[in-house]
């Protein structure tokens, strides 16, 4: 996993509440047996005019130039904000993989759907909650300025505006750990297998039907 | 001694240990695993050289990508063959307990086949790449999806790396009226709290409501628990669970199961046990629910319209609601039930079991799809419903309505495979998600229970299914 820890960046404001992973990366684009290649058609329906296939050169398709990700002010941003419940709905890690590859680093949004969040934990994509009231703050300061960045130092646990004002935002701190120092969770807890093996035996002396 | 409730049960008993800030390992008893979130994990083990823990764990089957119709004919979407045909070879190389692939007579959604082999038992956790796997804790199990690093963590490990939810208990008290189902109950509640309002929670459903539910009608409940936005919901084991379980190919039997039997029932919340958040809902005031929008939250009665974002204060919801009318090609305060449809979706992992068949069989047994509707699909959640269905003539009653009897399988829930909704076309549905696109892209979904998905393609429209005679 790559590793998180200061990040500055360009912030691109995705202004709707309930953000499906469905719109994230439609269904169609799941047939894929691979990691990479999603970045193309993130948010694919809202960003092109014509239905997208997978595998198809997406440099020729017609753009949906009202849609915020083809604004030219946004071009290279690499932290999204966004309202209540982003990435609810599926449990595609696909999701997670669009958005990183796109460039995004980081998400500040005021909740998120349960496992899109920790899928995101576990693709070096920071998802950082801030009250709504925060949340409504960034996205009036972005709207005006072209070039809005933010800066998250995700040691200290805090987002840095541009007028020099931060924002404390709250990380598990086993899931800080893995990111700041890029762990594969598998290696880690394959420490504990002899840990999980004992259990394992145990269990299978207490419920032996579940091992039939 | 402390109360606890269910989920503190199910969450102690599989804790193999615990990080100082709470981050702990839990047991996984029973994974899911089907073809879509699964091949990036398998790849995962090859590049690091790891094998699968504990293969008898994983129960397998092809769902999402198969075809409803001329099976003989095989996957012609070449990339939904490779996907499918990528997890035929990895349970060849990695194992499984049990797999029903593409053609097998028992293939069938993972969220169905699980329950009816008994493959799903009280007191299990169970876990897939897949948001609705929920639907398993209608049998006392801490059942959620992940993605596909976790299943390449369960895979490798048998364990997942989680916090502890917060208790959420929803209790439904009083009879279920006539023509109210598991779906009607799911979507008050989520019309109730709205989509987010089970984020961070394990949910249990509770109450003599939900005791009268049979267990199809409680997996349809926990399964839409996720579009509520909690990742599990549960319901305690009682007498129905059990007589539900008896004898399922993968039970226990004999001695084994008077044993299991004695421990399943220790499997309900304490009496007095506390939960970080209560709500309470009034059966007897339920009605038949239909969507009217883009989330499952945009939600009213059947005897309601369409609502007015004139109405609602709140600048983001109300920008919400404009653009799902857009969406949906609807106009503010239009009576639902004068809201015409051109498809009909009756399966997917929320409505395909013997029960919902029934149901919707039971309101189309002697009535035509109406002219206006293009397509009445019935798509049983797996072969064993689907041949218990035909034992039943069920498929007969369809068949001379002019809706169409298929093969099993995720179908037009999500259109993955080449059942979906074409731009602007409007279905009802008894599937869990009528987001943006996700029958096909452009297509306006209506959440309905089976029996109203079924009344509406008689109708042509929406109709109170309890009027009907």
């Amino acid at each position: 996993m790559q590793k998180f820890t200061v990040h500055k960046g360009l912030v691109l404001p995705m202004d709707r509440a309930n953000v499906d992973t469905d719109a994230i990366i439609p269904k169609q684009f799941l047939k894929s047996i691979r990691r990479t290649g999603f970045g193309q058609n993130l948010f694919d329906a809202w960003r092109y005019m014509d239905e997208g296939q997978p595998g198809q050169d997406c440099s020729k398709r017609p753009l949906n130039k009202d849609f915020v990700l083809n604004q030219a002010r946004y071009k290279g941003a690499s932290i999204l904000i966004a309202r209540k419940n982003f990435g609810c709905g599926s449990s595609r890690e696909h999701a997670p993989w669009a958005l990183g590859e796109y460039g995004f680093r980081a998400m500040i949004a005021p909740s998120y759907g349960d496992i899109f969040f920790n899928n995101s934990l576990k693709n070096g994509l920071l998802p950082i909650v801030l009250d709504e009231a925060k949340v409504e703050r960034l996205f009036n300061e972005a709207a005006p300025f072209p070039g809005y960045a933010l800066e998250i130092n995700l040691e200290a646990q805090v987002v840095i505006k541009p007028d020099g004002d931060s924002y404390h935002f709250d990380i598990e701190p086993f899931s800080k750990y893995c990111l700041l120092n890029g762990f594969d969770d598998i290696g880690l807890t394959l420490r504990h297998a002899a840990v999980i093996r004992a259990f394992e035996d145990k269990r299978k002396i207490e419920q032996p039907w579940l091992f039939t | 001694m402390i109360q606890q409730t269910l989920y503190d049960k199910l969450w102690a008993s599989h804790a193999v240990r615990a990080e100082d800030d709470g981050t702990t390992l839990l047991y996984i008893d029973r994974h899911l695993v089907h073809e879509v979130t699964s091949p990036q994990a398998y790849e995962g083990l090859k590049v690091a050289g790891r094998g699968v823990w504990r293969k008898d764990s994983v129960v397998a089957t092809a769902d999402h990508n198969t075809p409803t119709d001329h099976w003989e004919e095989g996957i012609k979407d070449p990339i939904s063959r490779l996907q499918v045909e990528t997890l035929n070879a990895n349970i060849k190389e990695y194992g499984a307990k049990v797999f029903f692939p593409f053609l097998d007579k028992r293939q069938g959604i993972v969220h169905v086949i699980g329950p009816e082999n008994g493959f799903t038992l009280p007191g299990m956790t169970v876990v897939c790449g897949d948001s609705h796997t929920s639907t398993h804790g209608a049998f006392a199990c801490l059942a959620y999806g992940v993605g596909t690093s976790e299943v390449e963590h369960v895979l490798a490990t048998q364990t997942l790396l989680a916090k502890k939810m917060q208790n959420m208990l929803v209790q439904v008290e009083g009879d279920i009226p006539r023509g109210v189902t598991g779906k009607d109950i799911a979507l008050a509640i989520i019309r109730r709290i709205g989509t987010a309002g089970g984020t961070g929670c394990a949910v249990e459903f509770a109450g003599s409501a939900i005791r009268a539910l049979s267990m199809e009608g409680r997996m349809t409940l926990c399964n839409m628990a996720i579009e509520a936005g909690a990742r599990a919901g549960m319901v305690g084991v009682d007498e129905v669970t059990l007589n539900y379980l008896k004898g399922r190919p993968y039970a226990p039997m004999g001695v084994a199961w008077d044993r299991a039997v004695a421990y399943w029932r220790t499997l309900q919340s304490d009496p007095g046990s506390k939960f970080d958040r209560v709500v309470q809902i009034d059966a007897r005031e339920l009605k038949p629910h239909v969507t009217w929008g883009t989330s499952p939250e945009m939600v009213v009665t059947v005897e309601d319209r369409v609502p007015d974002p004139e109405k609602e204060k709140d600048a983001v919801r109300r920008e919400g609601m404009e653009r799902a009318l857009v969406y949906m090609g609807l106009q503010p305060n239009t009576a639902i039930k004068d809201i015409r449809i051109d498809k009909v979706f009756i399966g997917s992992c929320t409505n395909s079991r013997i029960e919902d068949l029934r149901a919707a069989a039971a309101v189309v047994r002697g009535r035509r799809k109406a002219a206006n509707v293009k397509l009445a699909l019935v798509v049983p959640g797996s072969g064993q419903v689907k041949l218990q269905a035909e034992k039943e003539g069920l498929d007969r009653i369809f068949k001379d309505a002019g809706f169409e009897w298929r093969e099993p399988g995720c179908s037009m829930c999500l259109g993955m495979n080449a059942d979906r909704l074409e731009p602007g076309e409007r279905c009802a549905s008894t599937s869990n998600r009528n987001f943006e696109g996700r029958q096909g892209t452009g297509g306006r979904t209506h959440l309905v229970s089976p029996a109203m998905a079924a009344a509406a393609g008689v109708a042509g429209h929406f109709v109170d299914v309890r009027e009907l005679r």
